[in-house]
């Protein structure tokens, strides 16, 4: 089949996991994970709820400490050294599934925070910067808003443009239209194929399939802290080789 | 026929007449109640008043008023404290210009005891005195409408509180050296001008001092989170007096001889340790009800760990805690009746003495505990008042 089910290797390589292990207390809720992801690549993870999609893709930013094995992040390796964990961060952006934007600031503010405090911006240079990503995706009229006043997809939205105001290499998504009414999931997921489109290097947690029929390059199928299947979105869909795959997405395809 | 949907109005309010009639005539019962209420409302008044106008003998008030107000503070010294107060003027006006209705609550509330001051008849208020009393509210609304007028900013408005704080201090203690400005002993000090001053340090000192043992009890760092809440506990363990005792007793008997440490310093330290160990567990309250999504979007868009305690939590905490902090400063303000306890000359130890003082003054504790009450209550009120304010300011409470 495709050569994209096997470990890319070369110059383009962004992200290398091997063996990540993590535990909660005595759960071991990641099994030993490898993944590679070059620049530009969109991959798509998707599995039950518990498979520890959220949790592995946590680690690369670090909010969960993985405890065995190895994740580099363009040529760092996450480690317990503070420096490093501030420079893969700043690197990264992550999208959250409750938006946790920053309630008791604006709109502009939230977006603009980040850039003025960590890279030293001038807040005019780190301001005008917002503002553009904010018409990029598509609200500039609510900058100088609270974001409980924004409808749930417009914050969603505007949480993509706080992690786009550090110029990251890397974008996370953590199911980022599960918490939101079906109406406003399709403005969120059209400013995520358009960040796709424009090559940036994505992994998404999703149940959008559509979604990662349309931009994803490669998909990884979690299941109780394992990698099961890992393909193209063709290969996925249309030829499962494990038979927990095929039972999850005859699940959630079937309505 | 039915209206359109677009010409129906909003439900307007009842007029007057129509309100009484369902909510105070509604039933033979809740009629009944009304004017029993209204009854029992016009005879406490009544008689209050007519206690306050006509009953009460006001003299231990009228002629001891400025022993009750600084106590000792030389007589020819006064204008010290007059320019203290102008000064405060000063800046309240152009606070409240700037900041906002809250600080208006303070404007308003002292201006109105200035007039008070200035018309009422108590002794020794000398003429110039009530004209200078009736000067400050002028000079609160100049700079509110100078600070308007001109768009004064924040930044320097706070750099002059802070050296104002310092200059009144020097204003009131005055300078060692030369004839301007001779030392007056804090002992001397008393009445409400200490009460004041013990209730504000304790205020601005215990409120970071709180929120600093807050942080670091929830600290990741085992001797921090060990020392404060150890310190937490001890001090929540133990009543206000016994500390006051504490401090202003035993603490000297470690330190050097020539150590000299004023007992208004030893008790406004005891009370800001009292108080700052309050405030810790009020603020804690503020910082578990952050979501801790909070801290992982922070933490994810790089912030450190101190930008995201200084930007993300302790605002959104702070904001939380607002009504329970303030209840905690007019607690504090009102405790600091407690340090009469350990020989400071606050208000209510100035009214004691001054009952003790004079024979036929005995029969009219009534009169000065009223007057300490109601100054008390003054005070207070407007910290109630400013904290609804605040509250409003930022919308709390309004999501």
């Amino acid at each position: 089949m495709s050569d994209s089910t096997t470990p890319a290797s070369g110059d383009g390589l962004i992200i290398q996991c091997r063996g990540v292990h993590k535990w909660f207390g005595s759960f071991h809720a990641l099994r030993g994970i490898d993944m590679d992801v070059e620049k530009g690549e969109v991959v798509v993870i998707f599995g039950p709820s518990g498979s520890g999609k959220s949790t592995f893709i946590r680690t690369i930013n670090r909010l969960e400490e993985h405890q065995q094995g190895q994740i580099v992040v363009d040529g760092i390796e996450l480690t317990h050294d503070v420096r490093n964990i501030a420079a893969i961060r700043s690197e990264i952006g992550m999208v959250f599934q409750q938006f946790n934007l920053f309630p008791h600031l604006t709109v502009l503010q939230n977006v603009s925070l980040a850039p003025i405090w960590v890279r030293k911006w001038p807040k005019d240079k780190a301001e005008s910067v917002a503002r553009e990503l904010l018409e990029r995706v598509g609200i500039p009229e609510q900058a100088d808003k609270f974001p409980g006043q924004l409808s749930g997809g417009q914050q969603q939205r505007v949480a993509i443009a706080r992690a786009l105001a550090m110029q990251p290499k890397i974008m996370l998504f953590d199911e980022p239209t599960s918490a939101l009414d079906p109406e406003m999931i399709k403005e969120v997921l059209d400013v995520m194929i358009s960040l796709a489109e424009s090559g940036m290097t994505m992994l998404v947690v999703t149940h959008e399939m559509g979604f990662a029929r349309a931009v994803a390059d490669r998909m990884y199928f979690f299941d109780e802290g394992l990698v099961v299947e890992t393909g193209t979105p063709d290969d996925i869909f249309h030829n499962p080789q494990q038979d927990r795959t095929k039972l999850f997405l005859s699940q959630i395809l079937s309505h | 026929m039915t209206a359109r949907p677009d010409e129906i109005q909003p439900p307007q309010p009842p007029p007057l007449l129509q309100w009484m009639r369902e909510n105070l005539f509604s039933t033979w019962y809740n009629a009944v109640l009304t004017l029993a209420s209204l009854a029992v409302i016009y005879l406490t008044v009544t008689a209050l008043a007519r206690w306050v106008v006509f009953t009460a003998d006001w003299r231990p008030v009228t002629q001891n008023f400025l022993l009750f107000m600084v106590g000792q503070y030389p007589r020819d010294q006064l204008w010290r404290i007059g320019a203290s107060i102008a000064i405060l003027s000063l800046l309240l006006g152009s606070s409240w210009a700037i900041w906002g209705a809250t600080l208006r609550t303070f404007g308003i509330t002292l201006a109105s005891m200035y007039v008070l001051v200035a018309i009422l008849p108590f002794k020794s208020v000398t003429p110039a005195m009530r004209v200078f009393m009736l000067a400050n509210p002028a000079l609160i609304y100049l700079t509110y409408w100078l600070a308007k007028r001109f768009h004064w900013s924040s930044r320097p408005l706070l750099i002059g509180w802070i050296i104002s704080a310092v200059m009144v201090w020097f204003l009131l203690r005055g300078l060692g050296v030369g004839g301007f400005l001779p030392p007056v002993p804090i002992g001397n000090w008393g009445g409400l001008l200490v009460t004041v001053l013990l209730a504000v340090a304790g205020i601005l000192l215990s409120f970071p001092i709180g929120v600093l043992l807050a942080l670091a009890r929830r600290s990741s760092l085992p001797v921090l989170s060990v020392f404060s809440t150890i310190f937490i506990e001890l001090i929540r363990g133990v009543p206000l007096i016994s500390i006051l005792f504490l401090f202003s007793l035993i603490v000297p008997l470690f330190l050097p001889p020539d150590v000299r440490f004023d007992r208004l310093l030893r008790a406004l330290v005891a009370m800001t340790v009292f108080s700052a160990a309050y405030m810790a567990e009020n603020v804690r309250g503020g910082l578990q009800s952050i979501p801790s999504g909070q801290i992982q979007a922070a933490r994810a868009v790089g912030l450190s760990n101190f930008h995201t305690t200084m930007l993300i939590v302790l605002p959104q905490a702070l904001r939380k805690v607002i009504p329970v902090i303030v209840g905690q400063f007019i607690t504090l303000f009102k405790d600091t009746t407690l340090a009469s306890g350990v020989a400071v000359l606050e208000i209510l130890s100035i009214a004691r003495s001054v009952l003790q003082g004079t024979p036929e003054y005995l029969r009219l504790q009534a009169e000065v505990y009223v007057f300490i009450a109601a100054i008390f209550w003054i005070f207070s009120y407007s910290m109630s008042v400013a904290s609804r304010r605040i509250e409003t300011q930022l919308g709390v409470g309004q999501r």
